[in-house]
């Protein structure tokens, strides 16, 4: 990724990628200036004054500075930053609702800034889907033909369009409401409406303007929680802006942070909430916490002891005893996790006569198991519950480590303590 | 006082006058066309309103305010109100009066509509008509009658001439507005998904401005009646016709008459267009 500013771990990528594909969405040295005559504003002289000088001296706005994005098929993408920092305009500037004043849009290998009006039209109406924060639905229109609208720009056939803005309207879960008007439905049914609309396009990028800003908070929450959903089955391309730090932490799997139209950071969840590039980020983070974003995998180690389920108890018992533990994890031959034993129990049963050739399994205990992926505030549960460390499996059951209460406690606290004081 | 200096004074009215002399012997054939146009459509309401029995215009008239309006009452007082301006005996004036109007209407949204619509895409062309626009209105209306008198003579072509330039800038400013005051998101949306220019203005611009132009439409109709009645003192037929004989003879009653005719249509013709701006969905 050579192109995106601080992206120090590509690996932090979380969708699956061929590495001989190119990335989908390539923007390369994007301005764009508001004002009269902006080119002139990207000379040598001027180029490299802040926004302040630059309308003082000019009269010119700059709305995005030097933007340099990749952005992988597939992957969820947050354009986050507060108002005015450009991440609307960035958006618009991708579907060309706002022409860049310089750089380059590539998408599927297409440069966006040099099509023609016409191919344009068509390159929207095949790429894109788009939400916006307002919905943007069509008042005199019913849902069903306000869903419709994209296939009706396409030119397709009332049937046709029909039955497919059908089939999205039941997938947002407004099966039954399709005679209705916007104007009667609540305000996070209009925005399942305007979601509605852009999939039934089936574009490959999905678009989305701070789709839930509007909305109550607990409504937010549940789109939000449906579009992860949604996606894990759709796998689009999404660029979502958004203001909502916990909501781009919750969606993103990767986010960029704008300021005054510059991208100050650019990365995963996790590195941009662990290490901020800057004060600014640092500021916007300061409330996430980092049980939000980080992993069982990024803090898991591996266990002091493991035991062998083919070990003779005698041999377990002194392993464990050599280490000072009371208890140890269990794998068998192929590293497949058993559950946990303890050193007491296993005392008991070599003060019996017959000694089991292995420990027997009636003495390893099941225990809840959390994957690499699972974020730390999910684990809260566990740990509360379960005097163990949580042991971390693959899909497969396969042991990878363990991840003891006091590392989760060490991994949220140090940040908070910095950024609180 | 002190005499503002004689050499400093612009002769604009000579200048007008020389222009107006121009064109009436260079353009002559192309205000004789426009006089054609325009005397065949209002000719044609005209005899539709005068064939017309008068009680199928009344009933007509009452089914209008009732289901346009919602109330069976409108549709009855409206009824009430024609009956009353037949009583009079200027049920022929009326419909004189009434077809000139539509017919100005009908031209004066025809040129009205597409310009607003141009004006609300295109800056420069709104820096340019408003200031126009604004003149139009201010201007006395009865100014307007002079180069229309020059251009096709007496009757109601040149009435109806007057009346489209006065009443058609409501309509142009409202559409402009209308337009420029639709839900951005929505329009955005539609370009979003690759609507051409003519899509968006399908699609969303005209059928979400639609309230405010409506507003025009009404606006422009009522001044289009003002300009009727004025109208008339340059030969158009109708109960401006009846109020001018009036004043010229101190005839109070027969002025009121006409007059009360006049109010009559007015509230008739208001109520009927604003209820085509009140948008009615669900």
């Amino acid at each position: 990724m050579p192109d995106s500013i601080n992206s120090k771990d590509p690996s932090g990528d979380l969708s699956a990628k061929d590495p001989a594909e190119k990335p989908q969405v390539i923007i390369k040295d994007l301005w764009k200036i508001f004002g009269r005559d902006p080119k002139r504003v990207l000379k040598k002289e001027l180029r490299n004054l802040s926004k302040e000088e630059v309308q003082k001296k000019t009269g010119c706005i700059i709305g995005m500075r030097n933007v340099n994005l990749t952005i992988e098929k597939g992957q969820f993408y947050i354009l986050m930053g507060l108002s005015g920092s450009g991440k609307s305009t960035l958006i618009r500037n991708i579907i060309r609702l706002v022409n860049p004043t310089s750089g380059s849009i590539e998408i599927n290998g297409q440069n966006v800034t040099k099509m023609s009006q016409e191919n344009l039209l068509q390159f929207r109406r095949k790429t894109f889907g788009m939400v916006f924060q307002h919905y943007g639905l069509l008042p005199h229109l019913t849902v069903l033909d306000n869903a419709a609208y994209g296939l009706k720009v396409k030119g397709l056939p009332k049937g046709e369009r029909y039955a497919k803005a059908m089939q999205t309207l039941e997938t947002v879960g407004l099966k039954g409401w399709e005679d209705y008007y916007p104007g009667s439905l609540s305000g996070g049914m209009q925005q399942r409406v305007g979601l509605a609309r852009a999939l039934a396009n089936d574009p490959e990028i999905l678009l989305m303007d701070e789709p839930f800003s509007g909305l109550d908070p607990l409504i937010r929450r549940q789109m939000q929680d449906e579009l992860v959903e949604l996606q894990e089955k759709l796998k689009k391309t999404i660029i979502f802006v958004t203001h909502d730090l916990h909501e781009a932490l919750k969606l993103g799997d990767r986010i960029a942070i704008m300021r005054n139209g510059e991208v100050v950071q650019e990365g995963t969840p996790e590195e941009i909430v662990t290490q901020p590039a800057d004060d600014y980020v640092q500021e916007f983070v300061r409330d996430a916490s980092p049980a939000k974003v980080l992993t069982a995998g990024s803090i898991m180690e591996a266990p002091k002891v493991l035991l062998y389920a083919w070990e003779g108890p005698k041999t377990a018992l002194t392993l464990l005893r050599s280490e000072k533990r009371n208890a140890a994890f269990v794998v068998d031959k192929s590293h497949k996790l058993l559950g946990v034993t303890r050193a007491d129990r296993l005392e008991k049963l070599l003060e019996k006569e017959e000694r089991p050739k292995n420990i027997p399994s009636e003495l390893i205990k099941q225990v809840s198991t959390v994957t690499e992926e699972t974020i730390l505030e999910d684990m809260f549960a566990i740990i509360s519950e379960n005097p163990y460390p949580v042991p971390v499996t693959d899909e497969k059951g396969k042991f990878k480590g363990i991840v003891t209460t006091d590392q989760i406690f060490e991994s949220i606290a140090p940040l908070e303590g910095e950024n609180h004081d | 006082m002190i005499d503002f200096p004689e050499i400093a004074s612009i002769p604009l009215a000579k200048w007008i006058d020389k222009a107006m002399d121009w064109l009436l012997v260079n353009l002559d054939g192309f205000f004789d066309a426009i006089g054609f146009i325009i005397l065949q459509v209002v000719n044609g309401i005209e005899g539709l309103f005068l064939f017309v029995p008068w009680f199928v215009t009344v009933i007509l008239v009452g089914l209008a305010g009732w289901k346009l309006l919602g109330k069976w009452k409108t549709g009855v007082v409206f009824m009430l109100m024609m009956l009353l301006v037949g009583s009079f005996g200027y049920w022929e004036l009326a419909m004189r009066t009434l077809s000139l109007v539509i017919a100005s209407v009908v031209f004066s949204l025809l040129i009205g509509i597409p310009v607003g619509i141009n004006m609300a895409r295109n800056d420069r062309s709104q820096a340019i008509l408003q200031p126009l626009l604004d003149g139009m209105q201010t201007m006395p209306s009865f100014v307007y009658l002079i180069p229309a008198l020059m251009f096709f003579g007496m009757g109601k072509v040149p009435a109806m001439f007057a009346t489209i330039i006065y009443a058609t800038p409501p309509v142009i400013r409202l559409t402009n507005v209308g337009i420029r005051t639709v839900d951005q998101e929505a329009v955005e949306a539609s370009k979003a998904f690759g609507a051409t220019p003519r899509q968006v203005l399908l699609d969303v611009q005209l059928p979400l401005a639609k309230p405010s132009i409506m507003v025009g439409v009404n606006q422009t109709t009522m001044m289009a009646l003002a300009m009727v009645v004025i109208g008339s003192m340059i030969g158009a037929k109708g109960l401006g016709m009846e109020v001018l004989l009036a004043i010229s003879r101190i005839e109070v009653g027969r002025g009121f008459e006409a007059g009360i005719s006049i109010v009559f249509l007015a509230i008739i013709i208001d109520r009927i267009t604003h209820s085509f701006s009140e948008t009615k969905t669900k």
